[in-house]
């Protein structure tokens, strides 16, 4: 039991995606309601960059800013003092990819309820049944 | 210029989109010439990298002049130099072709839906031309998001439900292949596919190495439709309008089968896919699941646009199981039948929009006496039909010939037995098919029987591009000995089987 959570807490940021990304998987599986869909959806992106986020981590890391960095002369550098950045400036991508996914999400749900006056999944299938 | 084409074939569709939009506001006119100038510029690059390829071997571009592996590279080699032109070309012809049926199906949105067009066909070249893990995921998200757009301008009552419902499995797809670069990521600290490839086979037997290699293959499943995580395409190809189906259906899938031989091929190289992880038997075993079930599912249509959607998602068994057979011949025929299946589909969703555009319908009842009524687009569709069957001298028999031919090297008698199982299942669909248009007689909505049906044929705009990608599918048969010997047979690395 000991050693099962001493590796549940040694790798918890797994742990949290892993959750996360499942909680948004049985939304998007399990619900009836097409914008709790898209929030599952949401959530499912959001844990993927959270994951990303937390690779980038390192013990007692800084922010990557080299210090007086501009006409300051050779200083050296030492990598292990940074955190790296690069996930993190992926996911400023991946952000803006989700952001317009929602965005799209969203825009499909408005014309489905135009259409059909609600939102529940079954009522729609129902709708299209009886035609 | 010339030492720029890579970089324009992504860049100027993607700056001709915005200029289009804007376009769209003055003069909606401007949209379709605009986006062809784009798109021919685009054709003319890809066409222009193949030949390069093929004279001086594989092409290098750094964006922006940074070194690969911290900056973006764009490699260029005999596979994605094929996919590339095929690309370019079938958005081209389907763009010219779909003119008037795009005019006809909403005369408003004809500005936007240009738009999203070229950003549709940015996306796709872009995920074939670039080199790098990541932004291979930017750009397939540039290509689906319009393609979810796209596909739910179609019909009102459906249109919007499927692609939503797309657009749930597609996120979750291109999530995964995110997820899998990441673990990717932690254990090379690379993006870069070559650096990648460089840098893996002393972690080979690592575990993050084999999940990333799952993740990534399962997003990409669920991106080309691979059978069992192919739910959402029959209808979101089905309700779109035309003019995106016949756009769509060619380039989604195939896009990503290609992405995924890149995966085999180059990231992972094919000794880990095949030997370390020896996984291969079951992919076929899938394959030739989804090929019999594409098929069946094919024959419980009752409509030729759902009927062709069925075929696809048997199309794409084919093209798993020939590139995870494992020797020369299956992959050959997996890259093969990339281009050959491109040709089809578009040639046969571009007749479904010729009928579309006269007959209003797609239903097996509208099709009836449609070879008196419209003849020469009901030949084009026989001979796009003979070709997905398989009767040479059409393109779908070589690569199929090709397919079965890895099929028997490599023991595989159950996938040998799903492509023929296929093939006759289509010859009986498509008969079907030629039977209503042919023998039934035309009808008109009273109910009131024509025996002597007026011929209505669609507009020479439309037959033309019809016929040449016809002609296309002809000459690919003929000359499939010159692809496979003088660009195919450089795909596969050495000491392939």
């Amino acid at each position: 039991m000991g050693d099962l959570v001493q590796v549940v807490i040694a790798k918890y940021n797994y742990w949290i995606y892993i959750t996360l990304m499942m909680i948004g998987l049985y939304a998007m599986i399990a619900k009836n309601n097409l914008i709790k869909k898209i929030v599952g959806m949401n959530i499912f992106q959001t844990a993927i960059i959270l994951f990303y986020i937390s690779i980038g981590m390192k013990k007692g890391g800084t922010l990557p800013i080299v210090e007086h960095g501009h006409g300051a002369h050779h200083h050296a550098v030492h990598a292990a003092d940074y955190i790296n950045p690069l996930p993190h400036v992926l996911m400023l991508t991946a952000i803006v990819v989700s952001v317009a996914t929602l965005g799209v999400a969203l825009a499909l749900g408005v014309k489905v309820y135009n259409r059909y006056n609600t939102l529940e999944e079954d009522e729609i299938l129902a709708q299209i049944r009886k035609k | 210029m010339s030492q720029d084409y890579p970089a324009l074939l992504v860049i100027v569709p993607l700056l001709s989109a915005f200029i289009i939009s804007a376009a769209g506001w003055v003069n909606k006119r401007l949209c379709f010439p605009l986006s062809v100038a784009a798109l021919s510029v685009s054709a003319y690059s890809c066409i222009g990298l193949l030949l390069r390829v093929l004279n001086e071997g594989v092409v290098h571009y750094r964006l922006g002049g940074w070194p690969p592996p911290w900056g973006i590279a764009y490699y260029v080699d005999y596979l994605n130099g094929l996919v590339l032109c095929v690309v370019s070309v079938a958005a081209l012809i389907n763009l010219i072709a779909t003119k008037k049926s795009i005019e006809q199906e909403f005369p408003e949105k004809t500005g936007p839906f240009y738009t999203l067009y070229v950003l549709f066909v940015t996306g796709m070249l872009g995920i074939t031309v670039t080199g790098d893990a990541f932004n291979l995921y930017v750009l397939l998200e540039i290509g689906s998001i319009t393609g979810y757009a796209l596909l739910a301008m179609g019909d009102e009552d459906r249109a919007p439900l499927a692609s939503l419902n797309y657009l749930y499995m597609g996120t979750i797809g291109a999530c995964f292949y995110l997820l899998g670069v990441g673990y990717l990521y932690i254990v090379t600290g690379s993006l870069n596919m070559v650096d990648i490839a460089h840098i893996l086979p002393g972690l080979y037997q690592s575990k993050a190495v084999t999940a990333a290699f799952i993740i990534c293959m399962v997003g990409v499943w669920i991106k080309m439709a691979f059978f069992p995580l192919h739910a959402w395409l029959p209808n979101a190809y089905t309700f779109a309008p035309s003019a995106a189906s016949s756009l769509i259906a060619p380039l989604m899938t195939k896009v990503m089968i290609y992405v995924m031989i890149r995966l085999i091929l180059t990231v992972f190289t094919p000794a880990f896919a095949f030997t370390t992880l020896a996984v291969s038997h079951y992919i076929v075993w899938l394959a030739c699941i989804a090929i019999v079930m594409g098929a069946i599912l094919a024959l419980a249509q009752h409509d030729l646009k759902k009927m062709l959607t069925y075929i696809i998602v048997a199309e794409v068994g084919y093209m798993v199981g020939g590139a995870w057979l494992g020797n020369r011949a299956g992959m050959t025929g997996a890259v093969l039948h990339i281009v050959n299946d491109a040709l089809m589909t578009l040639c046969a969703f571009l007749v479904v929009c010729n009928i579309v555009y006269k007959v209003r319908g797609y239903a097996f009842a509208d099709l009836k006496g449609l070879f008196a009524k419209m003849p020469f687009t009901m030949g084009a569709f026989v001979i796009g039909a003979l070709s997905i069957i398989g009767v040479p001298p059409t393109c779908g028999f070589f690569s199929k010939w090709y397919l079965i031919l890895g099929a028997i090297q490599a023991h595989h008698y159950d996938f040998m037995v799903a492509l023929l199982f296929s093939s006759l299942i289509n010859v009986v669909l498509f008969f079907r098919v030629f039977e209503i248009g042919f023998y039934e007689p035309f009808s008109d909505h009273e109910g009131h029987e024509h025996h002597s049906a007026v011929m209505a044929e669609a507009p020479l705009s439309m037959l033309i591009p019809l016929y040449i990608v016809t002609a296309g599918l002809i000459l690919a048969g003929l000359y499939t000995g010159d692809i496979v010997n003088h660009i195919i047979r450089f795909v596969i690395p050495e000491g392939f089987i």
